[in-house]
């Protein structure tokens, strides 16, 4: 126990000087001949993605409960915000001395709050349902968010009063840099991991593998759903509100369709649902993969979708299972120690129970 | 016009959509009948047919046929699209893995389509040209009778072929009990790609009153489509071949009478811009009250 608890301590320390490692890197990059704004929004696009692909991981890879529809969720956010900082401006808050990354939090905060709210509404009804009709009624949630918000007039033209129904967003105005993205990606990550690890994440992999067993085992498997369901929204607010402040200054609704939504679901699958280290190796590689390939742009989904049939076919699981990251175990590798890890017990397997197929 | 008139007329488009909707829907449903998957594809089915349309079309008018009559290689590229689909990605997939698996190979099936079409095709409208020329009758249009009574008659023609047919009554066996069905005698995989072709045949013949409507395809024409067909299969009930016809016309009818009407029943606070939204709210309505749709019946779950 006493060695349990050392380690928890050395892994944290460790953490710890990663992330700082990660900053002074971010640092040396700003400074660098690199940073065109061409590369910053490559790696805001980055920072959105993992937020929002790890976001995704928790109902459909750690709760098995499939979501087609949380783009829905991201446009809450990002118009949310982007209203938020709208206002601010209108009240005249930026010529009062704020920082302006307080103004970017804040209104990341509120269209976060509103996404969480929107997740808790939309999970309510719908996640009495479960397998492919739940895919399904998140898919028709997500699609009525986004014509809801596309026939809001205070959501398009200038917005808030001056708006105009059917028109994409425009003039937001971007009081965030890159420091403060990047910090509120690695806060996010980190908050999602340690759910994930938390009681509450345990309740929801019990729930994944077998939900009449963990019915019958004492968990509240409704509450357990919902709750994972609103973080999951909460975060993909998150994603959309950094979206929303990427510095384009324009929001339309056809950034939030279903299609999106498949491409971030493909994200999770690649990169291994129920894993966190997975969907952000997915996110940054599918992320930066075409900007680099731009040549093949038009073949993008094509090969998407080639590899998502050959990972389903030889890999479900995804590129890397459930397997996590850790910086700890990564230099005990490489110093020789073995890294500990529970066997799991011979002949059991995660399966599906077999229903009247 | 007199409200009346013009209140049947919107009817009569109504049925013609949802014609359309129920012809798509009885794909969806038959292939979840059978094996359990929703066939995120089968709206792309669409799409391949409405391209082989689009391109044969000009074929048969040089080769001095009528144009309609490419609707037959629609139906062959179609069936064999959905055979392979069938042999080479969700056989495979589905003796490995679980149904989520399967999903998501159902939804990476689709993107494959629609992508595969976008690179062959590019991305602009491509017409179709004429397929019909028919007299209007009153103030209906001739195309739009039409597709009513062919999407009747497809119908009738279905539904006999499930209920009087020997392959119809494996189709059937197979949906109940896949072993049972096995051990009484019945290749359940040359059913279950039976089964897929028929659908994707129908989605053929959907793709041609498409086309004869609206005169062009899109590499995405199929998506939507396909989307409001599928809430029309679990609006009738998923699995039951009439439901599906009944699923289709009601979203159909729906749509068409709420395009018309919405804006002055609600003081313009819903507008007809809000079509889309209305058939997901339809969706999530029908979902949570009667998850089996209106013909389906509850099974409760195994343990």
């Amino acid at each position: 126990m006493m060695k349990l608890k050392k380690d928890s301590q050395k892994g944290t320390l460790l953490n710890f000087v990663g992330i700082a490692v990660l900053f002074a890197a971010l640092l040396v990059f700003q400074q660098s001949s690199f940073a065109s704004p061409y590369m910053r929004g490559i790696l805001i696009q980055c920072c959105y993605v993992i937020i929002m692909v790890t976001s995704l991981n928790i109902p459909n890879g750690f709760m098995g409960q499939f979501s087609l529809g949380h783009v829905g969720f991201m446009a809450v956010g990002a118009y949310t915000s982007a209203l938020v900082t709208k206002a601010l401006v209108q009240v005249g808050v930026p010529y009062t001395g704020l920082p302006g990354y307080a103004m970017f939090l804040v209104a990341v905060l509120v269209g976060a709050l509103m996404a969480g709210l929107f997740g808790l509404m939309v999970s309510v009804p719908a996640l009495r349902l479960r397998g492919d009709y739940l895919a399904i009624i998140t898919l028709g949630f997500g699609e009525i968010i986004r014509v809801i918000i596309q026939n809001i007039p205070i959501a398009g033209g200038k917005g808030l009063a001056e708006g105009q129904a059917g028109q994409p967003l425009i003039g937001i105005k971007n009081f965030s840099n890159m420091y403060v993205i990047v910090g509120l990606t690695i806060a996010c990550v980190a908050l999602m991991y340690a759910f994930v690890r938390s009681k509450y994440g345990r309740a929801i992999k019990a729930i994944r593998d077998d939900e009449i067993a963990s019915e019958a085992a004492g968990i509240n498997t409704t509450y357990y759903k919902v709750l994972a369901f609103t973080v999951s929204a909460f975060f993909a607010g998150v994603a959309g509100a950094i979206f929303a402040h990427r510095g384009l200054g324009t929001l339309q609704t056809s950034d939030f369709t279903f299609v999106k939504s498949t491409e971030y679901v493909l994200m999770v699958v690649l990169g291994g649902m129920g894993s966190l280290t997975g969907s952000i190796i997915s996110a940054v590689v599918l992320s930066i993969l075409p900007e680099v390939l731009r040549a093949f742009a038009q073949y993008r989904m094509l090969i998407y979708a080639f590899l998502l049939v050959l990972m389903m076919l030889f890999r479900p699981i995804g590129l890397c299972g459930t397997w996590e990251f850790s910086l700890l175990d990564t230099l005990r590798g490489i110093r020789g120690h073995k890294p500990k890890k529970p066997q799991a017990p011979a002949g059991v397997k995660r399966e599906e129970v077999s229903e009247d197929v | 016009m007199n409200p009346f008139l013009l209140f049947i007329q919107q009817l009569v488009n109504g049925l013609r959509v949802g014609s359309i909707y129920a012809l798509v829907a009885l794909g969806y449903t038959m292939v979840y009948g059978i094996i359990r998957l929703i066939n995120f594809a089968h709206g792309d089915f669409i799409m391949v047919g409405g391209y082989t349309l689009a391109f044969t079309v000009p074929l048969m008018v040089a080769a001095g046929m009528p144009a309609w009559l490419a609707v037959v290689a629609a139906i062959i590229t179609c069936a064999i699209t959905g055979i392979l689909v069938e042999k080479l990605a969700y056989s495979p997939v589905r003796r490995r893995g679980n149904r989520m698996s399967s999903l998501i190979t159902a939804i990476a099936m689709s993107l494959l389509l629609e992508n595969g079409a976008q690179v062959l095709f590019g991305a602009n409208p491509r017409g179709v040209g004429t397929l019909f020329t028919l007299p209007n009758i009153g103030v209906f249009s001739g195309t739009t009778l039409l597709t009513i009574v062919l999407g009747a008659l497809v119908m009738i023609a279905l539904q006999l072929f499930v209920n009087k047919t020997k392959m119809g009554r494996g189709m059937r066996a197979v949906s109940e009990d896949k072993e049972a069905a096995t051990l009484m005698g019945v290749h359940v995989n040359r059913t279950i790609a039976i089964t897929f072709a028929v659908g994707s045949a129908l989605a053929a013949v959907a793709s041609l009153m498409y086309c004869a409507q609206y005169n062009q395809v899109t590499t995405t024409m199929g998506s939507m489509l396909g989307l409001k067909a599928f809430v029309a299969a679990v609006l009738g009930g998923i699995g039951v071949v009439p439901g599906a016809m009944l699923g289709g016309i009601l979203i159909g009818v729906v749509e068409s009478l709420s395009k018309a009407y919405i804006g002055t029943l609600t003081g313009g606070v819903i507008t007809s811009a809000f079509s889309d939204a209305i058939v997901f709210a339809i969706l999530i309505v029908v979902l949570l009250v009667k998850p089996a749709g209106i013909l389906g019946s509850n099974a409760g779950e195994k343990v």
